[in-house]
């Protein structure tokens, strides 16, 4: 596989984290995004890759539709959304002509996409890669986990909600999915309402987080990600 | 087709096998040959399986967790409560296959006949498929590709034995990809009514539905309407029953939307808790809350001029706003 031949532009990148759902509309982009930015608070420099190429939410989360990505000689240059550039952000979103374009593609074409993804994008140094996907179990989650093996992700982080019905992943379906990947599975997280009220009213989403109550969940969650991984690695 | 060149121009181009990007591609022979561009038998066989369906309905929705499936299985349950009128529920969300648990079949298998697959009835005049029946504990996980769920798909439409319905309800997965092309391709000559789209009120919702209504004028795909599902919640204990907005409407929800698109907004439908409950218990929302106001909101939904009982009139000569054309 060429990924392995030559770490390119993840070389410098220290850890992967997947967040994964089954069930739609459960808050795997704000979680994405919360998850993130609470690394941020601990210091930490982290990129975000939205690989949900139908509904990427992610941009407008951070206040950062619109904004071009340039090409640098290693490929493409992540749009930072902070002024400090420490927390950077890849979506398709940047890449579509007009907003509301839809990007419908089969698997195949969308799997060549996510490879590029991974593969032709100029992180530099980044403690912390973010995946956010979209929801169900196929190409795109597929693809991202292949293209990602040789790296070995850290671990997936599953969001769901406390009805039934969205409970797919919970009963198993995440797991088996981690399995498939070979890669460790994290844990699950409180949705906060009001953050999303933050979110929606276009209220500077990374000024308010350190006051919301899903603050200390995400901090335990981001606790746990760093004893993991201790900060100088060979 | 698992490993697809990175400028692989498509098994269906002109180019299919012949650009500079096959060489080296398994496929190449394949698609040289233009086996990618002959039309699939699949089509016609469906076409001639669904000549014994009157009308045919997508529950789209760019956004997951809108409320897709609970809106296709009440929408099958009140066009159901007419004895006279068949009605099937077909759930093509092959990786989250809601319908089972919502329409209270889980764990039910489908049997084969000489005639088909058979769909598992809820009502004698109510039908359901869905991959959730294949499945041998519902707890499994379906992690298929492309072209698998496209297969399943294709039997979906061409071997369930539907026999004589009055309308096909097909509820859909989130997003603007493999399921929702193949969907319409297979039903293409098989002339599809239109498709209802959901949204909940908030901005996050509003922009994955506007791709979806962008990929409905793409495939040509009639807009019967849309339906804003969460819309304002009325909490039952409330003896004042005023109205909170759980999902604030900050860019003017689904009525902005549809003013500026010019589709139609079928109707609003308010949150319930026991809408919640219903689905997790199998039942139909609209039995066991007759008085809620959603239990109204889909009433009126469902008898509106737009997807009435007797008809369904859909708007075909949808003008594309600027901005959109090309995309």
């Amino acid at each position: 596989m060429e990924a392995a031949a030559e770490p390119g532009n993840l070389a410098g990148v220290q850890h992967i984290i997947l967040v994964l759902s089954g069930k739609g509309g459960v808050g795997k982009s704000t979680i994405s995004t919360q998850l993130a930015l609470a690394l941020r608070h601990a210091g930490k420099k982290v990129g975000i890759l939205d690989v949900d190429l139908c509904g990427p939410s992610i941009p407008r989360m951070l206040q950062s539709q619109g904004r071009a990505v340039h090409q640098c000689d290693s490929g493409w240059v992540p749009v930072f959304v902070d002024q400090e550039q420490s927390v950077s952000l890849m979506s398709v979103g940047f890449l579509l002509e007009k907003p509301d374009e839809a990007v419908v593609w089969r698997g195949p074409k969308k799997n060549a996409l996510i490879k590029q993804f991974v593969s032709d994008v100029a992180w530099g140094e980044l403690d912390y890669l973010v995946v956010d996907t979209p929801p169900g179990t196929s190409d795109e989650h597929m693809a991202t986990v292949e293209a990602l093996r040789p790296y070995r992700p850290l671990g997936a982080l599953v969001v769901t909600t406390p009805q039934e019905c969205t409970s797919i992943f919970s009963s198993g379906g995440g797991e088996e999915l981690a399995r498939h990947a070979g890669v460790p599975f994290l844990g699950s997280v409180p949705l906060d309402p009001e953050l999303t009220r933050s979110l929606e009213e276009g209220r500077d989403f990374i000024q308010e987080f350190p006051k919301s109550p899903a603050f200390p969940a995400l901090t335990s969650i981001a606790q746990k990600i760093l004893d993991a991984t201790p900060a100088c690695l060979s | 087709m698992e490993e697809v060149p990175h400028d692989c121009p498509g098994a269906d181009s002109a180019q299919a096998g012949r650009g500079a990007s096959c060489q080296g591609c398994p496929n190449q022979r394949l698609c040289a040959s233009g086996a990618g561009a002959a039309p699939d038998p699949a089509i016609e066989e469906i076409k001639e399986k669904m000549k014994t369906v009157k009308h045919k309905i997508l529950v789209l929705s760019g956004k997951g967790g809108v409320g897709k499936s609970t809106f296709s299985a009440h929408l099958a349950h009140g066009l159901a409560e007419d004895e006279n009128t068949q009605i099937a529920l077909l759930d093509i969300d092959i990786c989250g296959p809601s319908i089972p648990k919502i329409m209270g079949l889980e764990g039910e298998q489908v049997h084969q006949s000489g005639s088909g697959w058979s769909p598992v009835y809820v009502e004698d005049n109510l039908g359901v498929m869905s991959v959730g029946f294949l499945l041998s504990s519902p707890d499994d996980a379906v992690i298929w590709r492309g072209p698998k769920k496209n297969g399943m798909i294709k039997q979906f439409l061409r071997d369930v034995d539907w026999g004589e319905v009055d309308y096909l309800i097909v509820d859909t997965p989130p997003g603007t990809s493999d399921e929702h092309l193949s969907v319409v391709q297979y039903l293409a000559t098989a002339h599809i009514d239109g498709a209802v789209i959901i949204t909940t009120p908030q901005e996050v919702s509003l922009q994955d539905v506007r791709k979806e209504i962008n990929f409905c004028h793409k495939v040509k795909l009639p807009i019967i309407g849309v339906v804003e599902n969460m819309s304002g919640f009325i909490c039952p204990k409330c003896k004042v029953r005023k109205e909170s907005q759980i999902f604030p409407p900050t860019t003017g929800g689904a009525e902005v939307m549809c003013q500026d698109l010019k589709v139609p907004l079928l109707g609003k439908v308010p949150l319930d808790p026991r809408i919640g409950k219903s689905c997790d218990k199998g039942q139909s929302f609209l039995v066991d809350a007759p008085d809620s106001p959603a239990t109204s909101a889909y009433r009126s939904i469902i008898q509106s001029e737009y997807l009435g009982v007797e008809g369904v009139s859909v708007h075909t000569s949808v003008q594309i706003p600027t901005g959109l054309e090309g995309a």
